[in-house]
């Protein structure tokens, strides 16, 4: 989205060193990420891209092995600082996983479980309504109104996914990290995941880690193609997919490696 | 070529029938001993539930048992019921001379003069005249007629006389003697007696023991489990720690009950041969089993959980709290009664916290004085008298069903409450 011709950048990553123990995960990545877009970020296996998506919502706190330098400004805030509050910081930045990961529980308490957590609804009567338009904008009210207190793992692969979404965005988060999402599942339900990306990508920005080139040219706007831990190159999606610079991207882009 | 293929295919083959074969013959031994045990056990300990009682007539003769005219509720409480139970022992042979007089006092129990005044304080106007009642039979008797007794020893290696078997034979010809389902086996407490003997006082004790048990390991179990598993760093320290979590598991439950005797009894001076102490020292044991069982369910709960509901922006305690335990809870439980039916079958810490001290009250509180099961069979086990070999292995019987009640227990919980991911 532009604003006066400019680009509002969203997210801006700046010298990113990642380390597992004394192994070196992620070199000196720099990189800005444009708001209400959808940047893709590809690579080839073990490269660092979902390492790199971990590092925005502070996930990688949990392996205790992993340490992360350098700075991640979001709306100009560094949420590597230690004044950084990570239950904050996550209620703005909702994540998606690879695997559905659907809490056992029923799908209205999938849904209302982070609007419970931070105190967003009054009354029931407001929590319906979060649960409701959440589930509309992941396009799974439709399928599920009826069945709002069967558990949630009774669902299908894509129908759990969607139900993830569903949960992300019932907080409303400025941004939307999707690790891999589609990766478990079928052609129509990457479809419509898609679609829904698209959809979503109005009210929030979306980082979406990907294998599937096809996919990357197809959602997103913007791109970045990791390698061996480095950001080789980033760009709008139409010029690193028709005309990189870089001679690895080429290579990787036309399916020569990776 | 060919031919060393098929050879090799064959020798497959074979080989895996013999292991069928050899597993199918392991689980038939495993099933055999089982079956003899359960068949000795049942066969010696099934006639414990029954007892033996004779009928003899006795007259309530209100000379004999000193009372007055109009006697009140005290006064038949303090009448003396001696003389008249004596009178009606003695008079199933009016020829008996003193010697064979004693001899037909000891065919019934120590009990019977308060069994003859339970029946006249029930029934007040039976004074004066004559009533057919039931007297629990000296365990030998009992043995006798259970044809558990050896009849065929000479009369000095007996503990029954010649003269008591005939009067005896005479009484089951007449029909005056009857087998009843033996409701004091469940209602008494130990007793030196065993016709008189039962396991009230142990099964309290086991209970109390158990509870006590649970209330102390439970919550410190789940509480260090869930803080090593969810919060502590992986460091030595905490490795350390759980090696030692591991090897508490492993020592001999006796050295527990030594650790109960030096400390719990001589530095705390807790009262002696209580469930109090027992299930002190039980719950040191039950430890660890808890805490490995719930770190092995909380270790069992897919990490992708605990990453949604991180990523939720809920915080480790929420994460924890919400999800990780409620999911491992299942898992938990059941370890937690496994421990607990680990605990109910110990002996060794018991007795050396002093729970084999003879008891025959009923304990009210884990503060009174008990036995617990396994103790109450090591105790019986050791008696002499006939009359308690049966009591011994239904006292086993009992133990059994209480561990396979809980067993079971912990299956449906497993089964029921056990969440399901995809």
């Amino acid at each position: 989205m532009r604003k006066n011709g400019v680009k509002m950048i969203k997210i801006k990553a700046k010298d990113v060193d990642v380390f597992y123990g004394k192994k070196q995960a992620l070199f000196n990545i720099s990189l800005d990420i444009e708001e209400n877009q959808v940047t893709a970020l590809i690579g080839p296996s073990g490269c660092g891209k979902s390492t790199f998506l971990r590092c925005l919502n502070r996930m990688n706190d949990v392996i205790d092995i992993c340490s992360v330098k350098g700075e991640i400004l979001i709306n100009d805030f560094n949420i590597n600082d230690k004044s950084c509050d990570v239950v904050r910081l996550r209620e703005k930045i909702g994540m998606v996983f690879q695997k559905p990961n659907p809490f056992p529980k029923t799908l209205y308490e999938n849904v209302s479980y982070g609007p419970t957590i931070h105190g967003m609804a009054q009354s029931k009567q407001e929590m319906d309504e979060i649960v409701e338009t959440s589930l509309k904008k992941a396009a799974l009210w439709e399928e599920v109104k009826d069945r709002l207190h069967e558990p949630g793992t009774g669902l299908s692969g894509g129908q759990q996914q969607r139900l993830c979404i569903a949960r992300a965005i019932s907080v409303r988060p400025e941004v939307i990290l999707m690790d891999e999402p589609c990766s478990a599942l079928d052609p129509i339900a990457t479809a419509q995941i898609e679609e829904l990306i698209d959809e979503l990508k109005k009210e929030h920005t979306i980082i979406i880690v990907t294998h599937s080139m096809a996919q990357a040219a197809r959602v997103s706007q913007n791109t970045g193609f990791f390698h061996l831990g480095q950001l080789i190159e980033h760009g709008s999606t139409d010029k690193i997919f028709k005309n990189p610079d870089n001679k690895k991207t080429q290579d990787y882009i036309t399916g020569r490696f990776g | 070529m060919n031919k060393n293929k098929e050879q090799l295919l064959n020798k497959r083959y074979k080989a895996e029938q013999r292991f069928r074969l050899y597993g199918l013959s392991a689980i038939f031994m495993a099933l055999l001993f089982l079956t003899i045990f359960i068949f000795k056990i049942f066969s010696t300990g099934y006639s414990a539930f029954q007892k033996t009682w004779l009928i003899v007539p006795v007259t309530f003769d209100a000379e004999l048992m000193m009372l007055d005219q109009n006697p009140s509720k005290e006064d038949l409480q303090d009448a003396d019921y001696y003389d008249i139970a004596l009178k009606s022992m003695a008079d199933l042979d009016p020829n008996a001379n003193e010697d064979q007089e004693n001899e037909l006092k000891r065919m019934v129990s120590y009990f019977f003069e308060k069994e003859i005044k339970n029946e006249l304080l029930n029934d007040p106007d039976l004074i004066g005249k004559t009533k057919e009642v039931y007297l629990t039979a000296s365990d030998d008797l009992d043995q006798v007629f259970k044809g558990n007794y050896p009849r065929d020893l000479p009369e000095d290696q007996r503990r029954v006389s010649d003269y008591q078997l005939k009067i005896f034979d005479q009484l089951v010809a007449n029909g005056k003697v009857e087998s009843k389902f033996n409701i004091s086996f469940f209602t008494n407490a130990d007793s030196r007696e065993a016709e008189l003997a039962g396991i009230a006082s142990s099964f309290m004790g086991s209970i109390f023991s158990i509870l006590v048990c649970l209330m102390i390991a439970f919550p410190v179990a789940v509480l260090a489990a869930i803080y090593l598993e969810e919060f502590a760093p992986k460091n030595r320290f905490t490795d350390f720690i759980e090696v030692n979590i591991n090897n508490l598991a492993a020592v001999p439950s006796i050295v527990f009950g030594l650790l109960g005797l030096g400390v719990l009894l001589a530095i705390f001076q807790l009262p002696r041969s209580t469930p109090l102490v027992g299930g002190i020292t039980l719950s040191l044991m039950t430890l660890p089993t808890i805490i490995i069982a719930a770190r092995a369910s909380l270790k069992a709960v897919p990490p992708s959980i605990r990453e949604a509901a991180l990523a939720m922006g809920a915080s480790r305690m929420q994460t924890t709290m919400h999800h990780t335990v409620p999911l491992s809870m299942p898992g938990t439980l059941s370890g937690t009664i496994i421990g607990l039916a680990q605990a109910l079958g110990e002996t060794a810490p018991l007795i050396l916290i002093g729970m084999v001290a003879f008891v025959n009250t009923i304990p009210g509180s884990p503060m009174d004085p008990a036995a617990s099961l396994p103790v109450q069979i090591y105790i019986w086990a050791e008696s002499a008298e006939r009359g308690f070999v049966e009591k011994v292995s239904a006292c086993i019987m009992v133990l059994l069903g209480f561990l396979i009640i809980m067993n079971l227990f912990a299956q449906i919980i497993r089964h029921k409450f056990e969440k399901k991911w995809s």
